[in-house]
C-alpha cells in the first residue's frame, strides 16, 4: 500500500543537478575554503581557551593529511578506520582519506578491543586513525590479530613517549609528509580532488545492528550530500552563522551528517569540548544553535532537571509543576492543530521569562531555535516536557541506510505520536508486510561485503527499514516498533514493546524497561532502576543501601516500581498491560550486547542471557537467583550472584 | 671533612652531578631524636623513595630539606649551595617545591586558583600595574594561566578546573597538590606520600604522571611512599629509614633482599 496523501504531498527536488555544486566532500571543502576563507569553521577548547580553526586551516590540514596519506600508499577504495573522542583531525583524516578516492570509517570509542578488531578485520583496513592513547593501546593489544593493518596513525601523542612500535606515525609527521609532497608535486592535491565522482563510497557507518553483528553500510558523497540538502530543504532553521557542537561518537551517521556533511554544504561552526567530562560544561558555554541527539541525551537532561527540582524547596517545586502543567496544556493543544486561548499563551509566555528559561539556559538550550531527536524514538512525555519548556523539539526518523534521515517534524506539525513527514526528495510507503520502505537520492549503494544482507534491505530502489508502522492520514510516518521485535502473545494479539517501555521509562525512577511476551500469555517488564534518582528517592526516606544491585531489591522500591507499572498501565489498553516485573539487579550496558552503542535494547541477546529469569517468572516463581558473567570495559570478566523479587503487578 | 663524608657518599659522581645532598643531618625534638646522622644525595633526573615505617623520620628529612625544621647538625646542599640555613620561602625561591602528605589547599579556592596560587612567586608586576590589571599585569596572567593550564592539561584535570577543591573527591585534591607544586616549576621536587588514601585506579594515574615527570622533564624527585609496588616501580634507588636512621640505600632490588630491611621494615617475610 501507498500512500496517497504522500504522494500528494508537494515535493521539493534536490538541488544537486546544478552544474556549479560541487559533488564531492573535497571539492566542496575546496570551495568552503575560497568562499568562507577565515571565518571559523571549527572552534576547538583547548587549555581552558576555545581556539578557533579557519575555512582555509581546514582544507590545509585535509591538503597536508590527503597528500601524507598518499605518500604512505593509501589506494582508492582503500578503508581507514577512524576511532577516538570528536577532534579536528579525524575530519582531517576522513577528508584526506576521500580525497584519495578511500572510504572513512568511524568506530565507536567505548567499544572493546575484540570488537574493534573483528570490524577492521571484516573492512581489510590497511590504515588505523586513534586519537589518543587510549585508542591505541587498544590497537596496540591486538595488533598480532590485524594482519591487514599497516599503519597506525595517532592525533595525541601525550603519554606515549616511550612507544616505538615500527607501526606508529603521529598525525603530525603525516602533515609533514604531505606538506613535503606538496612541495614536490603542488598539482597533485588539485588533480586528486578533480578525480573524485559523486558515485565513489565516502564513508562506511557502522548500523546500530540491533539484531546481529554490526553491518558497515556504503555511503556515496552523493548520498550524503544529497541528505543535506534535501534536509535543509525543509528545515531552514540553521544558517552559516550559527554554533553546533559536536559531543556525539564519530562513528554514529547522526554526527556524520551534521559535523560533516551539513557543516560543508551550510557552513555552521563546529565546537568541540575539551573532554567528554567537560562536555555539558562546554555545550553550555557555547550554547548551540540547533543540537542533534539520540533520545538518550534528552532523557538524561530531563532527569537531570526533574532531580534538581525534587533538590529544591516545596514552593519552588509547587510553581515548577504550575508552570510545567500550563505548558503541557498550551502544548498538547498545539499538537492536535487546537488554538491556544490567550489565558494561556498568556501564562506561557510569563513562565516562559521566570521559569523556562533560567532552566533552559542551566542546560545549555537558551539559544536553541530547534532541537532534533533521531536514533531510537523519544517517549511522547519527554516531548511535551521540552516544547513545554519552549524548546523547539522535533523528532527526525532514518537509518543509517539512507544516510540517517528520511522524515522530520514539520514546523507547527509537531505531533508526538508521529516520526514526521518525509524530507525533499523522499518517500515513504508501507510494504504489504506493514513494513516502512524508503526511497530517495540517500538510499546507500549496499552493506560493504555482505551481498546477502544487501539484497535483504535494497529492493528495486526501496530501502527496507525493518519497522513496523503506518502512515497517518496527514502523511506522516507512525512507528511501532521494528518487525522483528513485534510480540505475538498466545492469544494471538500483537504488540509493540516498544511503545509501553517509553511510558515506563518516562517515569525518572526506571532507566530502562524491557517488555517480554512473544509467545506468553501475559506481559511482563525487566526494570533497570535510574541510580541517582531512586538513590535520592532513598536517601530523602532513610533507606540506606551500599549498591546498585542491593537498591535494585529494596522492599520499599520494589513497591515504588509496582506502583509506576500500575500508572504505566492505567494508561495503556487492557491487552498491552504488564503483569509481573522483576527489577534487574544491574543496568542493561552495550558492553554486555543488552545495548547497541546507541542505546537501543538488543531484545534477542536479553532473551538469551535472561532465559532462566523470564522462565522463572512465567512458571509463577516469587525470586530468581541468578549467576551472571559481567564483562567489564578493559575486557576483564567476573562471576556475580543475586537475588532477584518477582512481582505481580496486581495484588 | 664534610665534604669527604660527601664524596664517600657519591662514590665517583662529580659534584656538578648532584642535584642535592643531605650531610650527616641530625634533628632532635626534646630529647627524641627525630632524624640522626642521615646522609643522602639526589642526582639529576633522579628519583628517589624513602620507606620506612611509620615514625621512622621521612617526612622530618623532607621537612629539613624544604626549610620547616632546623637541623641541629649537618647540611642541605643545593645545586652546590649550602641552604640549611635559609628559610622555607627562599628554598622555594631556589626551586624546591613539595606536594604535601596532608593536603594543604585552599579549600574555598577553585582548582584552577590553587595552582595558579604556585605561581606567585614567578609573579613580578607591581602593585600599581596590578592595580590597573591592563598591559603588563594582564600580559604576564594570560602567560601564568598558560603555564597553569599546561599543568591542568597534564594532570587531566579539564573537568575540574572551576571546581572549588572543598567540593573535590580526596584523590583529585592529591592530584591538585602536585599540581600546584609544578606550577612551581620546581627543580627539586618532594612528594609526600602522593598516593596514600588513593583508590587503585588514582594510584595508576599518580604513577604514570610520576614516570613521565621523570622520564620527559628529567625531574629530580625525592618520594615518601607505603605502598611498596609503587615504590619498587617507580624508584631508581631507595632509602630505608627506621627510628631515625638510614638502615639501608640501593636500588629497588637490592633493597628487596637487603637482609636488615627485611628484618626491620617489611617484617620476616621476603617481599620479591
Amino acid at each position: 500500500m501507498t500512500a496517497q496523501a504522500v504522494l500528494d504531498r508537494p515535493r521539493v527536488m534536490a538541488a544537486l543537478t546544478a552544474v556549479d555544486v560541487p559533488d564531492t566532500f573535497p571539492k566542496r571543502l575546496v570551495r568552503n575554503a575560497e568562499r568562507f576563507g577565515d571565518r571559523v569553521a571549527f572552534r576547538e577548547k583547548d587549555h581552558g581557551i576555545w581556539r578557533e580553526i579557519s575555512w582555509a586551516r581546514y582544507l590545509a590540514h585535509a591538503r597536508a593529511a590527503a597528500l601524507g596519506l598518499h605518500a604512505l600508499g593509501v589506494q582508492r577504495g582503500d578503508v581507514i578506520m577512524i576511532i577516538g573522542d570528536n577532534r579536528p583531525e579525524q575530519f582531517y583524516m576522513a577528508m584526506g582519506a576521500q580525497t584519495l578516492g578511500a572510504i572513512s570509517c568511524g568506530m565507536y570509542q567505548d567499544s572493546l578491543g575484540e570488537q574493534l578488531a573483528e570490524l577492521i578485520n571484516f573492512a581489510g583496513a590497511r590504515f588505523v586513525f586513534c586519537e589518543d592513547q587510549e585508542q591505541t593501546d587498544k590497537i596496540l593489544e591486538m595488533e598480532q590479530q590485524l594482519p591487514t593493518v599497516e599503519r597506525i596513525l595517532v592525533d595525541d601523542w601525550r603519554g606515549m613517549w616511550q612507544y616505538r612500535h615500527a607501526k606508529l606515525i603521529s598525525f603530525a609527521d603525516l602533515e609533514d609528509l604531505g606538506r613535503q609532497t606538496d612541495a614536490r608535486r603542488p598539482q597533485l592535491f588539485t588533480d586528486l580532488v578533480a578525480e573524485g565522482r559523486p558515485d565513489d563510497v565516502a564513508i562506511l557507518c557502522q548500523t546500530s545492528g540491533t539484531t546481529a553483528m554490526p553491518k558497515l553500510a556504503m555511503l556515496t558523497h552523493r548520498n550524503m550530500l544529497s541528505q543535506g540538502e534535501n534536509f535543509h530543504a525543509v528545515e531552514p532553521h540553521i544558517g552559516p552563522g550559527d554554533d553546533f557542537v559536536s559531543y556525539l561518537p564519530f562513528a554514529w551517521i547522526g554526527e556524520q551528517m551534521f559535523s560533516f556533511t551539513l557543516h560543508q554544504s551550510i557552513g555552521f561552526t563546529v565546537n568541540f569540548p575539551e573532554e567528554p567530562e567537560t562536555a555539558q560544561r562546554d555545550f553550555r558555554e557555547i550554547g548551540p544553535h540547533f543540537t542533534f541527539a539520540p533520545a538518550r541525551i534528552y532523557e538524561g537532561l530531563h532527569s537531570a532537571v526533574t532531580v534538581r527540582i525534587l533538590d529544591g524547596g516545596p514552593i519552588r517545586r509547587k510553581i515548577y509543576d504550575l508552570a510545567l502543567r500550563v505548558g503541557t496544556e498550551a502544548v498538547e493543544l498545539e499538537a492536535e492543530g487546537k488554538p491556544v486561548p490567550a489565558r494561556l499563551r498568556l501564562l506561557r509566555a510569563i513562565y516562559y521569562w521566570t521559569i523556562y528559561r533560567p532552566i533552559l539556559d542551566k542546560i545549555g538550550l537558551l539559544r536553541m531555535r530547534v532541537a532534533w531527536n533521531g536514533g531510537a524514538s523519544l517517549g511522547p512525555g519527554y516531548h511535551k516536557f521540552f516544547r513545554a519548556m519552549g524548546l523547539n523539539l522535533k523528532q527526525i526518523y532514518g537509518q543509517t541506510e539512507i544516510a540517517g534521515i528520511s522524515c522530520v517534524h514539520r514546523d507547527g506539525q509537531v505531533r508526538f505520536w508521529t516520526m514526521g513527514a518525509p524530507i525533499a526528495g523522499t518517500e515513504v510507503a508501507i510494504s504489504q508486510d506493514g513494513e516502512i520502505i524508503e526511497r530517495s537520492p540517500s538510499v546507500f549503494c549496499g552493506y560493504y561485503r555482505n551481498g546477502e544482507e544487501t539484497a535483504r534491505g535494497l529492493r528495486d530502489g526501496w530501502l527496507y527499514s525493518g519497522d513496523y508502522g503506518t502512515l497517518d492520514p496527514s502523511g506522516d510516518v507512525i512507528l511501532f516498533d521494528r518487525v522483528g521485535d513485534m510480540l505475538r502473545k498466545t492469544d494471538g494479539s500483537g504488540v509493540a514493546p516498544r511503545v509501553i517501555e517509553d511510558i515506563l521509562k518516562f517515569t525518572p525512577y526506571i532507566q530502562e524497561a524491557c517488555v517480554i511476551g512473544d509467545g506468553k500469555p501475559f506481559l511482563s517488564a525487566i526494570l533497570n532502576i535510574d541510580l541517582r534518582t531512586v538513590g535520592k528517592w532513598a536517601e530523602d526516606r532513610g533507606i540506606s543501601y551500599t549498591s546498585y544491585t542491593h537498591l535494585s531489591q529494596k522492599p520499599e522500591v520494589l513497591t515504588l516500581l509496582r506502583g509506576l507499572v500500575n500508572e504505566a498501565n492505567s494508561r495503556l489498553k487492557p491487552e498491552w498491560q504488564i503483569t509481573r516485573f522483576v527489577s534487574l539487579y544491574k543496568e542493561f550496558h552495550p558492553d554486555d550486547d543488552e545495548l547497541t552503542r546507541t542505546r537501543k535494547l538488543r531484545r534477542g541477546h536479553i532473551n538469551e542471557r535472561y532465559r532462566g529469569l523470564i522462565d522463572a517468572v512465567y512458571s509463577g516463581a516469587d525470586h530468581y537467583e541468578a549467576t551472571v558473567t559481567i564483562r567489564y570495559e578493559d575486557g576483564r570478566t567476573a562471576e556475580m550472584h543475586a537475588v532477584m523479587h518477582i512481582l505481580d503487578v496486581a495484588g | 671533612m664534610e665534604n669527604r663524608i660527601f664524596i664517600r657518599v657519591e662514590r665517583s659522581l662529580p659534584l656538578a652531578d648532584v642535584v642535592l645532598a643531605v650531610e650527616q643531618l641530625v634533628l632532635r625534638f626534646a630529647g627524641i631524636t627525630a632524624v640522626q646522622d642521615l646522609s643522602c644525595t639526589l642526582r639529576p633526573g633522579e628519583l628517589l623513595g624513602i620507606i620506612g615505617p611509620n615514625g621512622a623520620g621521612k617526612t622530618s628529612v623532607l621537612n629539613c630539606i624544604n626549610g620547616f625544621y632546623r637541623p641541629q647538625a649537618g647540611r642541605v646542599v643545593f645545586d652546590g649551595r649550602d641552604i640549611t640555613t635559609l628559610p622555607p620561602h627562599a628554598r622555594a625561591r631556589l626551586g624546591i617545591a613539595r606536594a604535601f602528605q596532608n593536603i594543604a589547599l585552599y579549600p574555598g579556592m577553585t582548582v584552577l586558583n590553587n595552582i595558579m596560587s604556585g605561581r606567585i612567586m614567578h609573579m613580578g608586576s607591581s602593585v600599581l600595574a596590578c592595580g590597573v590589571y591592563w598591559g603588563p599585569a594582564q600580559r604576564e596572567l594570560l602567560n601564568h594561566r598558560a603555564r597553569v593550564e599546561e599543568i591542568i592539561d597534564f594532570l587531566e584535570m579539564e573537568e575540574y578546573r572551576h571546581h572549588r577543591v572543598a567540593d573535590l573527591p580526596y584523590g583529585v585534591q592529591k592530584k591538585v597538590e602536585l599540581g600546584r607544586a609544578l606550577a612551581m616549576e620546581p627543580r627539586l621536587l618532594l612528594l609526600d606520600e602522593p598516593m596514600a588514601g588513593m583508590s587503585a585506579e588514582e594510584k595508576t594515574d599518580m604513577a604514570r604522571f610520576v614516570l613521565e615527570l621523570r622520564e620527559v622533564r628529567r625531574m629530580p624527585m625525592i618520594l615518601i611512599e607505603h605502598d611498596m609496588g609503587v615504590v619498587m616501580d617507580l624508584c631508581d634507588r631507595l632509602i630505608v629509614m627506621d627510628y631515625g636512621k638510614k638502615i639501608a640505600e640501593g636500588t629497588p632490588r637490592e633493597i628487596q633482599r637487603h637482609p636488615d630491611v627485611i628484618k626491620a621494615y617489611l617484617g620476616q617475610e621476603d617481599i620479591a
